[in-house]
């Protein structure tokens, strides 16, 4: 934990140990950040600062503005007002610049579809300016790295939702890019190709490629962020390592206890001073505690008999949950 | 380093490889067709009865600069519709060129550069066509060629602009029906429109097809003169750059708002 809020003292905010204070410049540095669309603000006033080297996180519902903000900092949204610098170069008036140095990963798919998978990133070499030896060479790498070297001249069309991701991250690290903007990089994919994806971030942050990601996945965020920004309704709701704001915001352990329909809205006060905090769901009630099995317990001795009882570590779905009294994925 | 418009032009050129012989084939079918049944048929009667309307020359030759013209302009719509509202929707190659430090801009002069590359092919096979088949009158008729390029770009950026803005395509349909069917037909392709009616004929006059037909035929004919060359040349260029640059703007309010 120390190395880490070492490694994540930025130069714009007061150190929290002197003798830890590093001189390291964010890639990204945000101040007041907005973006209005017309009289909808999508993105309103939010500061966040991401480290080289570092892996961080947008995590948030749908419509919460996380989407606009990695737009931004893509530099293909320009800002409505505030502060924003990427790689230290204003995206306003360094976009191509920005942009050359970059790589992204879309949340929608844009792949050519009528080119074939190796097509795909020699011409995305191309707007990098590469030679077409040298695209060629970073293509033959990247496709064995995303473990899509077989299917090099086929279309893209018959690919897999999972194959089309790797590629696309395969398409983005052409210009072997120090920073990563990854929009829901895993949305609508299955277990197995989720896993294989966060396997291959994994290795580009082991290599030192800094990753943003958006997502509205607690498990993704725990996985591979070291820290992120909680966004709701245009807003950073809270900041932090995911086990920070576990820590924070949640108990060490939560207690899901499911009724039959009726039966919970009857409850009344029964369950009144079990655990720190009780959040009432539709179909179940969240109890939060240092101890879940003694909240069991103690329901139990108040005679009190759910349908079912699961007994389990709080997540950044917990956290989410407290402070936008919401659930992430509706 | 190259421009990084001339990136676009290659991805588009990459793309096209794949329609390339079908493409080729369609462009000398095409014509072959129209001017076999059109002019060698109707061409046969109209010459039978005196060609003075014409200006003395043979139908076929009066039919054929302004068929090139048209053909232009109908290349240029079909490149202009669907593959743009692709690229911006559906392939969405233009949102991924975005995330590079390819510019709204270099796109749109990519793209300018595809559809000349595109109405170059198209123009001088049909002028190969053309002689192959001894309707042309004159050698002036390679002149036509650069006509119709213009031509075909005066329709290629605003109806890109068009393309920028809509959702679906289903409007193509009806730009289709009620603008390119009846330009073709209307603008001077296939009869003077001086055959029209008064106010029907100054409607005619103004469209950009019966600009780019008058410019074609008159070089192909050799009867321009060079105050209706500047009308014409002007008339399209600026529609051209006009077209460009909403399509620039069109683009940049949808891509990067």
């Amino acid at each position: 934990m120390a190395d880490r809020c070492l490694r994540l003292r930025l130069v714009p905010d007061v150190a929290c140990d002197p003798v830890h204070e590093l001189t390291v410049r964010p890639l990204i540095h945000a101040r007041g950040l907005t973006k209005r669309f017309g009289t909808f603000t999508a993105v309103d006033a939010i500061d966040f600062d991401v480290a080289p080297g570092e892996a961080f996180g947008f995590l948030g519902p749908n419509g919460a503005g996380k989407t606009t903000a990695m737009r931004m900092v893509g530099c293909v949204s320009p800002p409505s007002e505030g502060e924003l610098t990427v790689l230290g170069l204003d995206p306003r008036t360094h976009g191509p610049q920005i942009r050359a140095q970059i790589g992204v990963v879309p949340q929608q798919d844009s792949l050519d579809t009528e080119l074939t998978v190796r097509e795909n990133l020699l011409i995305y070499g191309r707007y990098f300016d590469l030679s077409r030896r040298e695209a060629g060479r970073r293509a033959d790498h990247l496709l064995a790295f995303v473990q899509l070297s077989e299917r090099a001249g086929d279309h893209v069309e018959p690919l897999s939702g999972g194959m089309k991701r790797r590629l696309t991250i395969a398409r983005s690290l052409i210009n072997e890019p120090s920073l990563l903007l990854l929009d829901e990089p895993t949305t609508g994919l299955d277990p197995q190709a989720r896993h294989l994806l966060w396997d291959r971030l994994y290795r580009l942050k082991q290599r030192g490629v800094t990753l943003v990601l958006t997502t509205h996945y607690m498990d993704e965020a725990e996985q591979l962020c070291d820290r992120l920004v909680v966004m709701d309704k245009a807003h950073i709701v809270a900041e932090g390592s995911p086990r920070q704001l576990i820590d924070r915001h949640s108990s060490r352990e939560v207690t899901e206890l499911r009724f039959a329909p009726d039966v919970k809205d009857q409850l009344g006060s029964r369950l009144d001073g079990i655990g720190e905090r009780i959040e009432d769901l539709p179909d179940r009630l969240l109890v939060y505690a240092q101890d879940g099995d003694a909240v069991v317990q103690a329901v139990h001795e108040r005679g009190v008999r759910p349908e079912s009882v699961l007994v389990r570590r709080s997540t950044l779905e917990d956290v989410f949950l407290r402070l936008t009294g919401r659930s992430l994925v509706d | 380093m190259a421009s990084p418009a001339v990136r676009v032009l290659e991805h588009r050129l990459l793309e096209y490889r794949r329609t390339f012989r079908g493409s080729i084939f369609n462009s000398f079918l095409s014509p072959a067709l129209f001017l076999a049944a059109m002019g060698v048929g109707v061409g046969t009667y109209v010459d039978s009865t005196g060609s003075a309307a014409l200006g003395g020359v043979p139908y076929l030759a009066f039919l054929a600069p302004g068929l090139l013209a048209a053909s232009a302009m109908q290349t240029a719509a079909g490149e202009s519709t669907f593959p743009i509202l692709a690229a911006i929707v559906w392939v969405r190659q233009f949102p991924a060129m975005l995330a590079t430090p390819i510019s709204i801009r270099d796109i749109v002069l990519g793209q300018i550069g595809y559809f000349a590359v595109r109405l170059v092919l198209v123009a001088t096979i049909f002028v190969a066509v053309v002689i192959a088949l001894g309707a042309a009158s004159s050698p002036l008729i390679v002149l036509a060629i650069p006509a119709a390029v213009l031509t075909g770009l005066a329709f290629a950026t605003p109806i890109s602009a068009f393309s920028a803005t809509i959702r679906d395509g289903a409007e193509f349909n009806l730009l289709f029906r009620f603008v390119i069917t009846p330009l073709f037909l209307f603008s001077g392709t296939f009869f003077p429109i001086e055959q029209l009616p008064e106010p029907l004929r100054l409607v005619a006059w103004i469209t950009p097809l019966y600009q780019g037909v008058a410019l074609t035929r008159g070089l192909a004919l050799g009867t321009l003169t060079a105050p209706d060359a500047a009308v014409h040349v002007t008339y399209l260029a600026v529609l051209a750059v006009a077209g460009a640059f909403v399509f620039e703007r069109a683009l940049s309010r949808r891509l990067v708002p």
